[in-house]
């Protein structure tokens, strides 16, 4: 029974709020993303003269100066430079108009990220322990982990285009954990009454989170390294909205770094979990399904760390290994407690 | 080339290719692949009548996975050679690196390149101290900044300073590979000296910590089954706790228990995750449940069973399944078998079904199913004591009983009585001497880890040359990865440099860092093993 019904309620409508943040942020940055195409439904220019521009395009064009690289798509370079600077200029504010809607999504995020601490902490005090007890709750603290790693991450460096590959996974993940996974407040069986519990989950929902910060910008680095290869393939040259997308290799490098700061606390989760399992069981590794892909996703992100600098790992080989280990971790988290009947089968789900 | 140098040739090629970063990576993505099968097929050492009945439920797949080893994973010699063969890569892919890291260790950080314009940082600095004083202050502010500094003095009479720093980070990375290894040889030790084992123990009954006394008994290798450590235990009493809406809070097992043959007089109360110590062994709360007490009696009144026989709970509701056999009810008639459900607050659901409504024993109720016939307990195979094999038997009839209620007669005139019910719990009994060890290896592989990934390796020189009223000081740095942190590192070194020496007269300090900063996976990173 919940110790505080009231309380247990708030926490599952904040939770609630800050989904709908998240969706709302995730529709920013695709938004941001997708702003580009408005450069491609652009009317052709016939003869590729500034009359067919509209006026007010051309004249904020003047006087300014042009992109970098001269261009704003790859195949439409020769053709006068007025009209391409009128383009560029149209594609600045779009861009402009599209950063601002990103750089609200940053914001929404933030506010989403608020009221989901508010919702982790109320349930905590719902129950009176830590909040983080069966499935419904760990996914929320694992979310509460990635939306926090990418908040970090987009303060330190210009990635907030990673917003829409977290946002998308954090979502599906809450939603599961809100609607098939939830379990109403209640107190804990009592193998979990340890206070491992603390230090092992938290250690895993963190490590989770943070892993699943690092998919997304391997999943963007693998789109965004199939399309500069398209582009060389080509030989035209530059990426289309190369300005909006950080470069492949600049994505490979936060994967790399945010999953060596994820694979260390990993490592601390399985042992503190192995210290438990001896508490508890009286064996501190027994090959229980959910240690056993414990032990899967730590080998595999073990052969990702090392593969990486290899030359002839670097990249996209490294990046499918990395996404391989992602997959074994979801199936260490889902596939084990939903399909796996064995010593971790506490998901409070019916 | 005689044959014996061909040999040993082909000999080191292919001990260098064992111990080469691909291979091992190779070994390593198998021996994730390898474990699979571990984690979606019932496992013989954790539950043996899983195993038995997925094979005769899957007949050809069962006995195909069954030759492969694929119900003992961990155990099958292909996973213990994957990892044999891993381990063995991995000693040889550190024992070179452990040689030259200690040399490393030893030795002084490299005299200054020729030109510092292409490294990631350089700058000029000017002072008016002369060029010693100057690489005196120099090298000494990098001393208190635990740089390893090394001062030079050059064949064409010039002087620099070369310091290095990050050591520690190949240190972390041989810390963390040694400590796996550790972990691996510990975990086999406590497998060769260590044993666990698992019983079911009734309230009110004793348990005596020799082999007889387990369900399953894993002995180390090392270790023969008569040499566990002697101790007695007694279950007096056994409690569950329960919310209201059945969900379990605690559970509670009041022990007495003496090392040796001693009368045990000595009390604990044991829970979960809360283990009992008793000679150099753990005793461990796994799990509980009902064993009701029967009795049947022949057609004369005669008791020919009476026993409290454990019961293994279904579901959360602890509606409990067990058999009860019956060989000996008059030679020459067909033995009883019974097969009952132990329900511990029995309750009607609307299709007429029994059901269990709490877990806790509220409203007990046994119902059960009896049949006749040979049970085969002759026959010499063993039989789960679990399950009744009904094929081949009468079914004779069948029904409900309350505690202290007796059956129609069951087969033959016998009957059977529900006397009532106590409690079991399940008790692991283990000890693994190797566990310390493995814990130290696992904690230094984890602080090598940590260490090998946080610490970046870097070398700094200055190069000091008279100028007009002083000394130019060149100072150039480059990092083994991350220019762009190492940028702003130097950047602030330089600033402290600058702020130590005696200013020149027109004080220029001007910092020319890389012009690009490229990507870090451009830069060459060396192979880890």
């Amino acid at each position: 029974m919940p110790a505080h019904a009231g309380l247990a309620d708030l926490s599952d409508s904040l939770l609630v709020a800050a989904v709908l943040c998240y969706v709302v942020a995730m529709l920013g940055y695709a938004a941001e993303l997708a702003f580009g195409t408005r450069r491609r439904a652009l009317p052709p220019i016939a003869g590729g003269s500034t009359e067919t521009l509209p006026d007010r395009w051309a004249d904020v064009a003047a006087g300014t100066t042009p992109r970098p690289d001269g261009r704003d798509r790859a195949g439409q370079i020769g053709r006068d430079r007025a009209g391409q600077i009128g383009r560029d200029r149209a594609a600045q504010i779009g861009r402009d108009r599209a950063g601002l809607v990103g750089r609200a999504a940053v914001v929404v995020t933030a506010v989403g990220w608020l009221l989901h601490v508010v919702a982790v902490v109320t349930r905590g005090l719902a129950v009176e322990r830590v909040p983080w007890g069966n499935m419904y709750e760990f996914s929320s603290v694992v979310c509460l982990a990635a939306v926090t790693g990418f908040l970090v991450l987009v303060a330190r460096q210009p990635v907030r285009h990673l917003g829409a590959v977290v946002m998308l996974p954090v979502v599906i993940y809450l939603g599961l954990g809100a609607t098939v996974l939830y379990a109403p407040a209640s107190p804990l069986v009592p193998a979990l009454n340890s206070y491992w519990l603390k230090i092992h989950v938290a250690a895993a929902a963190i490590a989770s989170g943070t892993f699943m910060v690092a998919f997304a910008a391997t999943l963007l680095y693998l789109v965004q390294d199939l399309r500069e290869r398209r582009v060389t393939a080509d030989g035209a040259g530059d990426a289309p909205g190369r300005g909006r997308l950080p470069s492949a290799a600049a994505l490979d490098t936060i994967a790399y770094r945010v999953t060596a700061f994820a694979f260390p606390v990993w490592t601390f989760a399985v042992i503190a979990g192995a210290i438990w399992a001896e508490a508890a069981w009286g064996r501190y590794w027994g090959w229980d399904p959910k240690e056993t892909w414990a032990f899967i996703t730590w080998v595999l992100y073990a052969g990702y760390l090392h593969a990486r600098p290899l030359p002839r790992w670097q990249g996209r080989r490294a990046a499918v290994v990395s996404t391989v280990a992602f997959v074994a971790l979801m199936f260490c988290y889902f596939g084990v407690n939903l399909w796996i009947s064995g010593l971790h089968s506490y998901a409070g789900v019916d | 080339m005689s044959a014996t140098t061909s040999a040993r040739a082909s000999l080191r090629q292919s001990w260098r290719s064992l111990t080469s970063m691909r291979t091992a990576l190779v070994l390593l993505f198998l021996l994730a692949v390898a474990a699979v099968p571990g984690s979606l097929l019932p496992q013989r050492p954790i539950d043996p009548v899983a195993v038995q009945r997925y094979i005769s439920r899957h007949d050809v797949a069962g006995r195909v996975y069954d030759a492969l080893g694929f119900f003992d994973t961990f155990g099958a010699p292909w996973f213990v050679g994957l990892y044999a063969l891993l381990c063995v890569s991995l000693v040889g892919c550190l024992m070179p690196r452990i040689r030259l890291h200690t040399r490393a260790l030893r030795g002084r950080p490299p005299a200054p390149p020729r030109s510092f314009e292409r490294l990631a940082g350089h700058a000029r600095l000017e002072t008016a101290a002369p060029v010693t004083g100057a690489l005196d202050v120099v090298a000494a502010l990098l001393r208190r900044r635990r740089w390893r500094v090394e001062r030079r003095t050059h064949d064409d009479g010039s002087e620099s300073v070369a310091a290095e720093k990050g050591l520690l980070r190949e240190t972390g990375n041989l810390a963390f590979h040694v400590g796996v290894l550790a972990v691996i040889a510990g975990v086999a030790v406590g497998a060769l000296i260590g044993y666990e084992g698992r019983a079911i123990v009734v309230e009110g009954t004793g348990f005596t910590n020799t082999a007889v006394a387990y369900d399953e008994l894993e002995p180390g290798r090392l270790r023969g089954v008569d040499e566990l450590p002697p101790f007695t235990l007694v279950l007096d009493d056994f409690d569950a706790e329960y919310t209201a809406g059945g969900q379990p809070t605690d559970f509670l097992a009041d022990v007495r228990y003496a090392e040796g043959l001693d009368e045990p007089d000595a009390t604990a109360r044991l829970r979960v995750n809360h283990p009992l110590s008793v000679a150099g062994s753990r005793v461990y709360l796994l799990a509980h449940g009902y064993a009701p007490h029967i009795v049947v009696r022949d057609r004369t009144g005669q008791v020919i069973y009476d026993e409290v026989t454990p019961f293994l709970p279904q579901d959360g509701s602890f509606l409990s399944t067990g058999v009860v056999k019956v060989p000996d009810v008059v030679p020459g008639l067909p033995q009883i078998g019974v097969r009952a459900a132990f329900i511990p607050t029995v309750d009607v659901a609307a299709d007429g079904r029994l059901y269990s409504r709490f877990p806790d024993a509220r409203a007990p109720a046994l119902s059960y199913e009896a049949f006749a016939g040979d049970l085969g307990l002759d026959s010499g195979v063993p039989q789960n004591v679990y399950e009744l094999e009904t094929a081949g038997l009468v079914r004779t009839g069948g029904g409900f009983l309350l505690p202290g209620e007796t059956s129609e007669p069951l087969a033959g005139g016998a009957t059977m009585t529900f006397v009532g019910f106590r409690e079991w719990a399940n008790l692991q009994v283990a000890r693994d001497p190797a566990q310390g060890v493995v814990l130290v290896a696992a904690v230094v592989a984890l602080a090598g880890l940590v260490t090998s990934l946080r610490v970046r390796r870097r070398r700094v020189w200055v190069r000091g040359s008279a100028g007009r009223g002083g000394t130019v000081l060149d100072v150039g740095g480059l990092p083994r990865r991350d220019r762009a942190a190492f940028v702003a590192e130097f950047d602030a070194l330089i600033e402290r440099l600058s702020a130590a020496l005696p200013p020149a007269q027109t004080v220029t300090a001007q910092t020319v860092t890389a012009q690009t900063v490229t990507p870090e996976t451009v830069t060459a990173e060396t192979e880890e093993p």
